[in-house]
């Protein structure tokens, strides 16, 4: 059995090894370090099944009365384990697209750091799904976006890019501030920032639970930007658009997992307070609304699978307020295959045509094999049976419909019609549509793996989802 | 048997995808299907009131979710129907231009997700099978459709999605509305427990209307029916006969599976409004059918209306209307598939179908005329067609419904309205027949070639299949009432204050009475 803190300082070390081959070793072809990068992340990956738990929250203390290792966090551990492995590999295939952005120097010019931010981003994550303890959800949540300012404004050369590098920046330090603010409230009404403690000083009626809810507003805002819930979303489209390819699929998935793990754990002592419910309510309802109706007429695919991120944070924020934990767990994992292999797809096809829907014309004819992979992850995003997006949808409403959510449901259905024709757009473009080129397009060999994993894992979570949900059970 | 039944065609698909010759292969498997589906016809029990050859995997014990399969006398003539429709469907499809094995994949999928669906006992299967029959029409339609295609798609896909959407709700809503000790997506479980009275009639009004809403806009009943013309109009024929004859009875089928036997209360408290409804389809799309200018638009619509005849024979809520919802559901499925292959083939030739620029058709196309005939007459429900059987049979179970001297009940204007229905029906059939096939010929059709041999086969087929259940519909019958006997019986034993109901069938003892006045003596028909 392994201590679990030891999974995320492994992952810090590899990070800091990869800089310093990066630095001293510069004959070496940089790609090697994407796959020791890859090859590490396995290990700890694989070790992460074998870690031992931590003490029960009650009895906690020192260090585990701000991290624990319970189920969750190991899972959520996995999981952004999963989702950097699966950006580093894309990151391989964009190694071509960064070249252009470091023109003057080595072909290979930027490559390492842009393998190893990626893992201070994920130790981030992990540490950050461990949290229990305000301070320590600050100081991780600060890592991964700190990594993501680098992260997004990397390819610096274009205008774009930095556009939306600066929107980031401004946007998140301004959250960030909402979240100290905040933490400073709840703080202040209870004098504890450990959640379990939290719980029992809001359950105990000398407690002052307006000042505390003040604070909560405040953490709810800063961490509805992180998920890009409305009205938090503004700086979504423009940094997905902007960013380099393979940082917007780590954004859209890492990002948001750990924004709704850690929005679960922050709401679990408030959930007894009457007005919390309506506020996550009133916010998935706009997420909802707003997210599938920006999608409908977007042609660039980047910007669609912005607002449909926004979107598919409504149905999350349903399971939310339903407090479906396992509902909103199973629904990040259907995402987090969908929408890297959405990505996957795209960064290859970016790189021949363009990102704009019309780009991807004819792909059937020029890659069955991309167009197949394309196809599977925007039915399962519109949430077609046997696919893995169709049970997330199916678990968050069963679980809307048992509390009877009547307006989330309606929203839900409709929203649900306006999917299927903005992620048709797009089979209608691979398939009905005549592209000009006709060349056949190359795919290597890792990414085929890679790839075709995320389909047969797709395919085979939509069909059987036992696994997962026994992962979860608590 | 009933694993292959559902897989063969899938895997076909499969391999189809994989680089397997298209045509070969489809035809090959449809008629590898047709031939289990005609043994599993041939050695089901009649009499018999259980899902046979049951065969379970489980997939979630904690939800009690398990992929189950197993057919009884309902499904198994669904499953036939489906068999029939696909054999018919492939074999008239012929060469395909462009992207032809994605064309029969599509086809194929079709098949195997409706046969899937009419063969889960899951509840969850069942309406994962039906999306996946109903995603290869929006591809054939966009793909392939002619006309106005790509907005023809769109509508389907938006209408379609929608609509299992709210059917998705209506499932878990019935899977939650039962007690925590008997909720199971095993549909045998939840037919025992809801004849236990285990769903509150409160409960079991919502899910109804759920449900009616949900199949509702499948079967395209009105008002929710206005993409059906439009996409068969711009769908392949193949596709259209698929989608006519097979995918719309997914919704009667689910109707007939789970609303009528779970869901007794808030059929009756829906009644009013679905009879309002199915005469919207019957008289005003029958009405707007006349209006048609084109042979395909006129199909799509005449499809429509039809299934205002079976939405009677559910609401009717007897035995033998229910019957006659299966038989005509039956023979609905080959007769309109037959239609729609014919005016594929027209379309192939002369690249119109208004009426206008049509015209003698049957003076060189003599065997296409014939087919068309056929097809007709069953459509108007001429004696002799199983079309015939069925709609008389719903005719009378819903009339004698609520019957009582001296006073007229809806039921009984419901009747009559929808045998003027049937006047309806023929006039626009008869008028198309002639506008199309009888007259004078124009002169640049004058060198149109006949349909090809081949297609003797499927046209003989669904031909043989229509008459020989219109003269011999007790081979169907005694299939599917001992299960709607046991439904309407314990819902009868269960309930309190039957009096109440305002359904002859409820109220009297219906099964008895059908077997002494109607019962044909055929092979098995045993009276209890």
């Amino acid at each position: 059995m392994i201590a679990a803190p030891l999974l995320e300082i492994a992952v810090l070390v590899l990070g800091m090894l990869i800089l310093l081959l990066e630095a001293f070793a510069a004959k070496i072809d940089k790609r090697l370090l994407a796959f020791a990068a890859i090859t590490g992340l396995v290990i700890v990956l694989l070790a992460s099944f074998f870690v031992a738990r931590s003490p029960s929250l009650s009895d906690a203390a020192g260090f585990w009365s701000f991290y624990t290792a319970d189920r969750l966090s190991i899972f959520f551990k996995q999981f952004a384990l999963v989702t950097t492995i699966f950006v580093q590999i894309m990151m391989i295939d964009y190694a071509p697209v960064l070249r252009s952005s470091f023109a003057g120097s080595t072909s290979q010019a930027g490559l390492g750091e842009f393998v190893a931010l990626p893992l201070f981003t994920c130790a981030g994550l992990m540490y950050l799904v461990s949290a229990i303890d305000f301070v320590f959800i600050f100081v991780s949540l600060e890592l991964v976006t700190v990594s993501f300012y680098v992260l997004i404004s990397f390819t610096r050369r274009n205008p774009l890019t930095l556009e939306a590098g600066m929107k980031y920046l401004v946007l998140s330090a301004l959250s960030t501030a909402f979240l100290v603010y905040g933490i400073a409230w709840i703080f202040g009404a209870t004098g504890q920032t450990n959640l379990y403690r939290l719980t029992q000083a809001l359950a105990n009626p000398a407690t002052d639970s307006g000042a505390a809810l003040l604070g909560i507003v405040f953490v709810l805002v800063a961490l509805g930007f992180k998920v890009a819930a409305v009205p938090f979303q503004i700086w979504v489209p423009d940094v997905y658009q902007g960013a380099p390819t393979p940082v917007t699929a780590y954004l859209s998935v890492g990002s948001k997992a750990a924004g709704f793990i850690v929005l679960i754990r922050v709401l679990q002592p408030f959930m007894n307070l009457p007005q919390t419910q309506p506020l996550i309510f009133v916010m998935a309802l706009l997420t909802l609304i707003y997210g599938n109706l920006a999608a409908l007429p977007q042609t660039n695919l980047k910007r669609l699978l912005a607002y449909s991120s926004i979107a598919h944070a409504g149905y999350l924020l349903i399971g939310v307020v339903c407090f479906d934990v396992r509902a909103v767990a199973f629904y990040l994992v259907a995402y987090l295959l969908m929408t890297l292999l959405s990505f996957a797809v795209l960064i290859i096809v970016a790189q021949q045509t363009g990102d704009e829907i019309s780009d991807f014309d004819g792909l059937a004819k020029r890659s069955p094999f991309l167009a197949f992979a394309m196809l599977i992850g925007m039915v399962s995003l519109a949430g077609v049976p046997f696919t893995a997006g169709f049970l997330g949808k199916f678990y968050i409403f069963y679980a809307a419909v048992w509390q009877r959510q009547i307006a989330l449901i309606v929203v839900g259905v409709i929203t649900v019609g306006c999917g299927f024709y903005y992620y048709l757009k797009v089979v209608r473009a691979m398939y009905w549509q005549l592209g000009d080129k006709t060349d056949a397009i190359g795919v290597n060999a890792l990414s085929r793996v890679a790839i075709s994993t995320l389909v047969l894992a797709t395919i085979w979570l939509g069909i059987y989802p036992q696994p997962i949900l026994d992962a979860l059970r608590r | 048997m009933v694993l292959f039944v559902i897989f063969c065609p899938i895997v076909a698909a499969a391999s189809v995808m994989l680089g397997a010759p298209a045509r070969k292969t489809a035809l090959a498997a449809s008629i590898l299907t047709f031939a289990a589906a005609l043994f599993l016809f041939a050695s089901s029990e009649y009499g018999q009131a259980d899902f046979q050859h049951v065969t379970s995997f489980p997939i979630s014990p904690e939800w009690r979710l398990s992929f189950t399969t197993g057919i009884d006398g309902l499904s198994v003539v669904m499953v036939l129907l489906a068999a029939i429709v696909t054999l018919a469907a492939v074999w008239f499809a012929g060469a395909i231009e462009r992207y032809e094995n994605a064309f029969y994949a599509c086809l194929l999928l079709i098949s195997g997700g409706a046969i899937g669906a009419f063969a889960s006992i899951d509840l969850f299967f069942f309406y994962a099978f039906h999306e996946l029959a109903l995603i290869p029409t929006f591809l054939l339609i966009g793909i392939w459709g002619s006309g106005n295609r790509v907005a023809a798609a769109w509508k389907i896909t938006i209408y379609l999605a929608i609509g299992s959407f709210i059917l998705l709700l209506g499932l878990i809503l019935l899977y939650q509305s039962f007690p925590l000790g008997s909720r199971s997506f095993d549909i045998r479980v939840l037919r025992t427990a809801a004849s236990m009275g285990q769903i509150t009639a409160d409960a079991q009004r919502h899910v109804y209307l759920l449900l009616l809403i949900g199949f509702g806009i499948l079967i395209s009943l009105f008002p929710f029916h206005t993409w059906a013309p439009e996409a068969y109009a711009a769908a392949p024929a193949p596709a259209a006969m698929l989608h006519a004859g097979v995918l719309k009875k997914i919704g009667l089928y689910g109707l007939l599976r789970l609303a009528v036997p779970m869901l007794p209360e808030g059929a009756r408290y829906w009644t009013t409004l679905l009879v309002v409804l199915l005469l919207g389809n019957i008289i005003y799309v029958g009405l707007v059918t006349v209006a048609q200018k084109r042979l395909d638009w006129m199909l799509g619509y005449s499809s429509v209306m039809h299934m205002g005849y079976i939405f009677l024979g559910i609401a009717s809520f007897s035995v033998l209307g229910l019957t006659g919802a299966v038989v005509l559901i039956f023979a609905h499925g080959l007769s309109i598939a037959l239609l729609f292959g014919v005016a594929g083939e027209l379309r192939g030739r002369t690249g119109t179908l208004a009426f206008d620029e049509l015209g003698g058709l049957a003076r060189v196309m003599p065997f296409a005329g014939l087919a068309f005939g056929f097809g007709v007459f069953a459509a108007i429900g001429l004696p002799g067609f199983a079309n015939f059987a069925g709609e008389i049979m719903i005719f009378f179970g819903a009339f004698r419904n609520g019957w009582e001297m001296g006073r007229f009940h809806i039921f009984q204007i419901a009747t009559v309205l929808a045998l003027w229905g049937v006047v309806i029906s023929t006039l626009y059939m008869l008028r198309a027949y002639r506008k199309t096939f009888m007259g004078n010929i124009r002169e640049q059709w004058e060198k149109l070639p006949d349909l090809r041999p081949a297609l003797r086969v499927p046209v003989t087929l669904l031909v043989t299949a229509l008459l020989c259940y219109g003269f011999f519909p007790q081979s169907l019958v005694p299939l599917v009432t001992p299960m709607f006997r046991s439904y309407l019986s314990t819902e009868k034993s269960h309930i309190p204050n039957m009096q109440s109901y305002s359904h002859g069938a409820v109220r009297r003892p219906y099964a008895v009475r059908l077997n002494q006045e109607n019962a044909p003596q055929g092979r098995g028909y045993s009276i209890r």
